[in-house]
C-alpha cells in the first residue's frame, strides 16, 4: 500500500505505476461526470462534435454535489462520489475516446472498465463514499459549469481541487479488481451464513 | 412562552421553520445511535486500509458539524413518517407545511434538488414534485400532538431495495435467505456498514413498511418480542460473516444493525421486503404540542437555539 500526491494532468506512466489497494492525493482540475453527463458526451463524440472540456490526462469524479451560488459564484457545499456501478455500461467507451486517466467514484466498476483502464492506461479510485463535507474541504473552487440542463447533479463542474483524498485504488491498469478479488471470498463465504441460519 | 393566543398564521409558520430546521438537522447531524456505532468500529478495525475510511467518515461528519453542511450531497428522497394525534389543530395544514419546508430547505441549508420527471428527465430544482416529499401518515387517538420524523433516503442504498411476495412454504427461512442475499448482492454499492431491514406481512406494500419502520428504529435497539430479537441477532452476525466490510473492502461491519418488523400475513401470501439504509443514516425527530412548542427528541441539542 503505497501513497501517491499526483497532480492533474497526469502521464499515462504516472497512471501505470499505481496498484490496487495504493493511496493517492490529487491536485489540480477534476470534472465530475455522471450517467447523464457519459450519455452525452459520447453522443457528441459519435457525432464528432467538441466535447466542451479536454479530458485528456484528467480525473472525472462520479458525484452530483450540492451547490449554492454567493455573490454570483459557485460554491460547492458537499461532495461525496455517487456509486459508479450505474456508468459501467458507458465507462469503457469513455476511457477510450476522451483520454481520462483517473476514475473517481464509489461502489466498484466491472470487467468492462477495467479491460479500458489496462488497455489505455487508467484507473479507477474510491473516495469514501458519503463523506461528502470531507470531499468538499479539498474543493477549492469552481472554475466552470456546462451542461446545467441536466440539472445539477448530472452537469460537468470543473473544480480546482487541493490534495483531494484519501482516493483509494480499486482497478489498476495491470487488470486487477481489488472488488472482483473480495468478491471471490465473500462467495466462499455465503454457505457459511446460510448455515448460519440454518437455510 | 408561546401561549394559546398565538394566531394560525404564526403557528403555520413556526411548523415551517421548525421542519426546516428538523431537515437541517437530518442532514448535518448524524443520529447518536449511528455515530456511536461507527466509532465503535472505528476502534475496532484492524485492517490499515479500512481504519483510514472510518477515519474519513468521522472526521467527515466532524465537518458537516462544524461547518453546517450536509455530511452526504445525495439528502436523498425527503421522506416525513407522521404520527398526528387526532386533535392536533393544523392536521389538514401539514401536507402543505412541509412541501413549503421542503422547498425552503432545499435553497437554505442547501439540499440537492433531487425530485425528477420520470417521463422527461427533468429536475424541478427543489426537491418539490408529485408525491415528492413523500408522507407516511399515522393518525393517534385521543392525542393533540404530531410527531415528525424525517429520513433522508440516498439513491445509492435504495437501489438494492426489494420486495417479494413468498409462499407460506418458503416463509421465514426465505426471508432471511432474501436478506443474506441483499447484502451479498449489495456488497460495495450501498455505502457499507449498513443498516439492513426486514419486513414482513401479508401484502407488498405491508412488508416495504414493515422494513422502512425497520430502517426508523435505533441501531443496538432490538424488537420487544425476544423471540425476534434473537432471530436480528442471528441475522446480524450472518451478514456479518459475510466479510464485504467497510465500504466493500473486506474487512470491519457490514451491517452495524439488523431490525426485523413484522405485521400478520394472508393465509396464501408470506410478503417480504428488505431494505438498506447506508452509513450515513439520515433521520431526526420533532414534536409540536398543541400550543406550539416545538422539541426535537432526536437531537435535543438543537433545542436551545431557535
Amino acid at each position: 500500500m503505497a501513497e501517491y500526491n499526483l497532480r492533474t494532468p497526469v502521464s499515462e506512466e504516472e497512471v501505470r505505476k499505481l496498484s490496487i489497494g495504493d493511496i493517492v492525493y490529487l491536485t489540480g482540475t477534476v470534472y465530475t461526470l455522471r450517467d447523464a453527463g457519459h450519455k452525452r458526451a459520447l453522443e457528441l463524440i459519435a457525432r464528432g462534435e467538441k466535447l466542451p472540456v479536454d479530458f485528456r490526462g484528467m480525473a472525472i469524479y462520479h458525484m452530483g454535489p450540492i451547490v449554492k451560488k454567493k455573490d454570483g459564484e459557485w460554491e460547492i457545499v458537499s461532495a461525496g462520489p455517487t456509486t459508479s456501478t450505474r456508468i459501467e455500461a458507458y465507462e469503457y467507451d469513455f476511457i477510450e475516446k476522451s483520454g481520462v486517466r483517473i476514475i473517481i467514484g464509489k461502489g466498484g466498476m466491472g470487467k468492462r472498465t477495467a479491460e479500458a483502464c489496462k488497455k489505455f492506461g487508467a484507473v479507477y479510485t474510491i473516495f469514501t463514499g458519503g463523506a461528502g463535507a470531507l470531499g468538499a474541504k479539498a474543493i477549492q473552487r469552481i472554475t466552470g459549469v456546462h451542461w446545467l440542463d441536466l440539472g445539477v447533479p448530472e452537469a460537468i463542474w470543473v473544480m480546482e481541487v487541493k490534495e483531494f483524498g484519501p482516493l483509494f485504488v480499486i482497478i489498476d491498469s495491470k487488470g486487477n479488481n481489488y472488488y472482483e478479488q473480495i468478491k471471490e471470498k465473500v462467495e466462499q463465504n455465503l454457505k457459511e451464513a446460510y448455515a448460519k441460519l440454518k437455510l | 412562552m408561546v401561549g394559546a393566543s398565538i394566531s394560525p398564521q404564526e403557528f403555520e409558520e413556526k411548523i415551517k421553520q421548525a421542519t426546516i430546521k428538523l431537515l437541517m438537522a437530518a442532514a448535518v447531524y448524524l443520529p447518536r445511535d449511528v455515530k456511536n456505532a461507527l466509532e465503535e468500529a472505528y476502534k475496532k478495525e484492524k485492517g490499515e486500509l479500512q481504519k483510514k475510511m472510518l477515519r474519513a467518515i468521522l472526521d467527515n461528519l466532524e465537518i458537516a458539524e462544524k461547518e453546517k453542511r450536509p455530511l452526504c450531497q445525495d439528502t436523498g428522497a425527503i421522506l416525513f413518517y407522521v404520527k398526528v394525534g387526532e386533535k392536533f389543530p393544523y392536521m389538514g395544514s401539514l401536507p402543505r407545511i412541509l412541501r413549503e419546508a421542503t422547498a425552503k430547505a432545499t435553497e437554505l441549508i442547501p439540499l440537492r434538488p433531487n425530485v425528477v420527471d420520470v417521463i422527461t428527465g427533468k429536475n424541478t430544482g427543489n426537491n418539490v414534485g408529485n408525491y415528492l416529499p413523500w408522507i407516511d401518515w399515522e393518525v393517534v387517538p385521543n392525542s393533540d400532538e404530531a410527531e415528525i420524523t424525517v429520513m433522508l433516503k440516498g439513491g445509492g442504498s435504495e437501489a438494492v431495495s426489494m420486495m417479494k411476495v413468498l409462499t407460506p412454504a418458503e416463509g421465514l427461512e426465505g426471508a432471511l435467505k432474501a436478506a443474506i442475499d441483499t447484502a451479498f448482492d449489495a456488497g460495495p454499492r450501498t455505502c457499507p456498514p449498513n443498516i439492513i431491514a426486514l419486513g414482513i406481512g401479508a401484502t407488498g406494500e405491508i412488508a416495504v413498511k414493515m422494513a422502512k419502520r425497520g430502517l426508523l428504529r435505533p441501531v443496538g435497539e432490538r424488537h420487544p418480542d425476544p423471540k425476534i430479537a434473537e432471530i436480528e441477532k442471528k441475522l446480524l452476525d450472518a451478514v456479518n460473516s459475510l466479510g464485504w466490510g467497510v465500504h466493500g473492502t473486506g474487512s470491519g461491519p457490514t451491517a452495524l444493525d439488523v431490525h426485523i418488523e413484522i405485521a400478520e400475513r394472508h393465509p396464501a401470501t408470506y410478503a417480504i421486503s428488505v431494505m438498506v439504509f447506508c452509513w450515513a443514516a439520515r433521520r431526526a425527530t420533532m414534536k409540536i404540542t398543541a400550543d406550539g412548542k416545538v422539541t426535537y427528541p432526536s437531537h435535543s441539542f438543537l433545542e436551545e437555539e431557535v
